[in-house]
C-alpha cells in the first residue's frame, strides 16, 4: 500500500483571489514579512499497488482526469 | 411537432425546474428531466445542463459532474453535433466535460454575486441567437460564486478569430466598462459556443428571464432562436 499526497496549485501566472485576500489578513494580524500567499489543495490517497511505479503511475492518471484542471492548475506527487 | 428538450437532473441541481418551466409553459415546448443516471437520449432534440451545485460542487464546479454516467453521452450526443445547452454550473460542466474551452475561477472580488447584469450579444451566428441583433443588449440575472471565465492568450485568440463569444458582459449602453465585467471574466466573456456551433456555455441565467412579471423577459429571445432553428432542421 501506497500513500499518495497530492498538491494541487493554481498555476503561477493565475491570479489567486482567495490567497490574496488572506495575504491582507495576514499584513492585517502585522505579519508583513509576508509576501505572498497562494492558496491550493492538499490530497491524500491511499493505493494499493505493487510498485511505486505503477502507483505512481495510477495516481498521475488520478490527477490528469479529475483532482486537476490543467486549464488553470499544477500538481506535485509525493509517494510514501 | 414541437421539439423535445432534456433538462438533466444532478444531485444538486437547482435551476433545472426554472429551465423545465422556460421551456414547458413559456416556450410551450416539450421537455422531460433526465437523471444524471439515465444514459438514453434518445428522442431529445435538444439538451440543457442547468444550473445549481451538482455534487455539491465538491473539488471543483462541474467535475464530479463531468464523469457521471450521463454526461458521458452527453459528450457523444454534442460530438455528433446533437445541441447543447449548459446554463451557469452547467457552463461550468462543459468546461470539465472538454465540450468547451477554458475553465472558470472564483469571482475576483470573492463574492458569491445574483444580480441582474447586461449582456451584448456579440455573434448571431448560432443556433442560439439567430433571432438577436448584433450589439443588441439584454438584462438577464447572475448568479454564481465561480464564473470568472479563464482561458490562456492563445485560446482567447482562437476563440475571438473563430467567432465564439456570444455574450459579453457590459453596461446598460452596451459599453465593455471595467464595473460590468463583475465577475473578472477574461474579456468580459459570459457566453462561448465550441467550434462547431453546436454547444453554448453561459453563466447567466436565461431561463430565469423568461416573464415580465419576474422582472425581465430578456431571456426569450435566445429560446426563440433555438426553436427557430430547431423547426427548419
Amino acid at each position: 500500500m501506497y500513500k499518495a499526497k497530492v498538491n494541487v496549485t493554481l498555476r503561477p501566472s493565475i491570479l489567486d483571489p482567495k490567497g490574496k485576500a488572506t495575504h491582507h489578513a495576514l499584513q492585517n494580524l502585522g505579519l508583513d514579512e509576508v509576501e505572498q500567499v497562494r492558496i491550493g489543495k492538499f490530497i491524500e490517497l491511499d493505493v494499493n499497488a505493487n510498485d511505486e511505479e505503477s502507483a505512481r503511475a495510477v495516481v498521475e492518471a488520478a490527477c490528469s482526469k479529475l483532482l486537476a484542471n490543467e486549464v488553470m492548475e499544477d500538481f506535485e506527487i509525493e509517494l510514501e | 411537432m414541437m421539439p423535445t428538450f432534456g433538462v438533466i437532473v444532478f444531485p444538486g441541481s437547482n435551476c433545472d425546474h426554472d429551465a423545465y418551466h422556460a421551456m414547458k409553459h413559456v416556450m410551450n415546448a416539450e421537455v422531460r428531466f433526465l437523471w444524471h443516471k439515465d444514459t438514453d437520449l434518445s428522442g431529445i432534440d435538444f439538451l440543457i445542463v442547468p444550473g445549481g451545485f451538482s455534487y455539491g460542487d465538491y473539488l471543483r464546479s462541474g467535475a464530479i459532474a463531468r464523469f457521471s454516467p450521463i454526461m458521458q453521452e452527453v459528450i457523444k450526443y454534442a460530438e455528433k453535433g446533437g445541441p447543447v445547452m449548459g446554463i451557469c454550473n452547467g457552463f461550468q460542466i462543459l468546461l470539465e466535460s472538454g465540450l468547451l474551452p477554458g475553465s472558470m475561477m472564483h469571482n475576483q472580488k470573492l463574492r458569491f454575486v445574483c444580480k441582474n447584469v447586461y449582456l451584448r450579444c456579440e455573434s448571431t451566428d448560432s443556433l442560439f441567437t439567430n433571432s438577436l441583433d448584433k450589439g443588441q443588449v439584454f438584462d438577464i440575472p447572475v448568479s454564481h460564486g465561480e464564473g470568472n471565465y479563464f482561458i490562456e492568450d492563445d485560446g482567447l485568440k482562437s476563440l475571438h478569430d473563430n467567432d465564439q463569444v456570444l455574450f459579453r458582459y457590459c453596461n446598460e449602453d452596451g459599453e465593455l466598462t471595467e464595473e460590468a465585467n463583475f465577475n473578472g471574466s477574461v474579456d468580459h466573456i459570459a457566453g462561448i459556443c465550441n467550434t462547431g456551433r453546436n454547444v453554448l456555455g453561459m453563466m447567466p441565467h436565461p431561463e430565469r428571464a423568461m416573464e415580465g412579471i419576474l422582472g425581465s423577459e430578456d431571456g426569450k429571445p435566445i429560446f426563440e432562436s433555438i426553436l427557430n432553428a430547431l423547426s427548419v432542421a
